[in-house]
């Protein structure tokens, strides 16, 4: 059979699997056709074939090219990913996928916890013992943003700030550094570890400078609710960036790329819930600790209460029965 | 061979061809993206600052997911590209050929923090021009690929001539190269054109300027051209 022939015998079928993909396609921008699509995975993988053919009796480029064409489109509509979300999948993710993969990892939970909590506690030491010492960790305008937020008088301002404005302000920042600390987790594990290390001697100076000004009080009951969810969250990202660090530092018997691919996938579990966890922290702060009104020993035992749910979450969800 | 057309086999047990988008169009994508988000986002800005404090609160919202959400709603929603690689002629698709996925849409864009480091795409640049198929961090860690789903530019732009078979049969690679030849011939100088054509001299028994014209016959043969 020669090319005419070949092209005369098999047009009306290419012709209509192109009508078919016009219609798939257009399905995502809402045009329909009321076409039929019986038959159309038949229908593509006699195009392959005819693909094949084409090669393998060289009817030319242009005649490869334009079956290339088709099967490829085909098989872009044939092989279409389905949509993760759905509301059980949802519901198994935070019941169980979220807190085993972190249970999995729990090494790295734990080097990543030091990475943020030992230099906080560095900080907070130094800046305690030698107040001057705060202006190395701090700019001076920072400093003394932080001496007036937790002041009586900053207090009051604070609680008259609208609350959705707070809200906005902390997803937009806090959840691009923990996506900050993940992807830059990649450069060999050092982009994570700098972020854990600078979040921590920050935090540590911010708590030894107000409570060198004797706001320590505040400050405590202001950050311990949201703390709990916001802290680990940045844990867990840098956690997950290690993760990414690891697979290109040692990648074991696989190639550093393979390794990079499969470890991503480890790891994005854990940023689906740090998301989770950060917007329930926006919340937290925005409309809970900013009640500086409440009595303190209510807004302590409330944080008591979210360090407790988030570390029974963790160590108990998603455990199956009688392990 | 120095191309960047790829294949990848399908479970039909046929090779689909890919062609690979350079450094070049996916930044020009990229900037064009980057304008329209800003554009977007201002004409947002704009009603939503008459809001007060509710209203900014929430341009910080859209803010954020506009930096770390737009290209994967659009990747994953709308055949692979965001409307910046739409207008360059360029799409996202996973190394296996099939449409990019959720997970590998979110990991490649979470990822670009990592190949801005650490100045101007700088990681994500290198590591371009080391891999095979120009995929930056994010792609190798999402398994993605950046292809041209423009069509190729056809025959059309062949000069013509007299089709004449190939005196032996081309094998793939060689028709794709006595093709492109021909397609390329218009901006080359005929020099250049004359020193291209002797490298075929085995295949067309000639040197210089007739080599060029036997290598056009052949091409327009290889197109599907017979009168």
């Amino acid at each position: 059979m020669n090319r005419e022939l070949f092209e005369r015998q098999y047009g009306s079928a290419w012709a209509a699997f192109e009508r078919m993909l016009e219609h798939l396609e257009g399905q995502s921008s809402g045009i329909k056709t009321g076409l039929k699509l019986d038959g159309f995975p038949e229908l593509y993988r006699e195009i392959c074939h005819h693909l094949a053919l084409a090669r393998a009796r060289r009817y030319g480029v242009e005649l490869e090219e334009r079956l290339n064409r088709l099967a490829l489109r085909g098989h872009q509509q044939l092989y279409l990913a389905p949509s993760p979300i759905t509301r059980s999948g949802l519901a198994e993710f935070f019941a169980s996928t979220f807190p085993r993969a972190l249970r999995r990892e729990l090494r790295l939970f734990w080097l990543a916890a030091g990475l943020l909590y030992l230099p906080a506690l560095l900080s907070l030491v130094l800046v305690h013992a030698q107040p001057e010492l705060a202006y190395s960790f701090l700019g001076p305008e920072e400093a003394a943003s932080f001496e007036h937020m937790y002041s009586p008088e900053g207090q009051k301002e604070r609680a008259s700030k609208l609350d959705v404005y707070m809200f906005g302000y902390y997803i937009y920042n806090n959840i691009s550094v923990s996506f900050r600390t993940f992807a830059s987790g990649l450069i060999c594990g050092l982009g994570a570890i700098f972020f854990l290390v600078y979040n921590g001697l920050m935090f540590g100076a911010a708590a030894g400078h107000v409570g060198n000004f004797g706001h320590s009080e505040a400050f405590f009951s202001f950050v311990v609710a949201h703390g709990a969810f916001e802290l680990t969250a940045i844990v867990i990202s840098g956690l997950a960036g290690l993760r990414l660090g690891l697979a290109l530092l040692s990648p074991g018997q696989r190639s550093r790329a393979r390794a990079l691919y499969e470890e991503a996938r480890v790891a994005l579990p854990l940023i689906y819930g740090v998301i989770a966890m950060l917007l329930v922290a926006a919340f937290l702060e925005a409309f809970w600790s900013s009640n500086s009104g409440l009595p303190t020993p209510l807004r302590l035992g409330a944080g008591a209460l979210c360090w407790g749910l988030v570390i029974a979450y963790f160590s108990l969800a998603g455990r199956s029965r009688g392990s | 061979m120095l191309d960047t057309y790829r294949t990848v086999e399908t479970p039909e047990g046929v090779e689909l061809g890919l062609r690979m988008a350079g450094p070049p169009v996916r930044l020009l994508a990229y900037g064009t993206d980057v304008a329209i988000r800003t554009v977007l986002l201002w004409a947002l800005a704009i009603p939503l600052a008459t809001l007060g404090e509710v209203g900014l609160g929430l341009l910080l919202i859209l803010f954020f997911l506009g930096e770390w959400f737009y290209p994967v709603f659009f990747e994953v929603l709308v055949k692979g590209a965001t409307p910046g690689k739409r207008l360059m002629g360029i799409a996202v698709l996973s190394v296996d050929g099939t449409p990019v996925s959720w997970t590998a849409s979110v990991m490649r864009n979470l990822l670009r923090f990592a190949d801005f480091l650490p100045v101007g795409y700088g990681f994500g640049l290198i590591t371009m021009f080391l891999t095979r198929d120009f995929r930056r961090l994010g792609d190798l860690v999402a398994g993605t690929v950046v292809v041209y789903t423009r069509e190729e530019q056809g025959p059309r732009n062949l000069p013509a001539a007299a089709p004449a078979p190939p005196p032996v049969a081309l094998g793939r690679e060689e028709q794709r190269a006595v093709v492109e030849f021909a397609q390329r011939l218009p901006s080359w100088s005929s020099e250049r054109a004359d020193e291209l054509a002797s490298l075929a001299a085995p295949l067309v028994g000639a040197r210089g300027d007739l080599a060029v014209v036997r290598l056009v016959a052949l091409a327009n043969w290889l197109v599907g051209r017979r009168e």
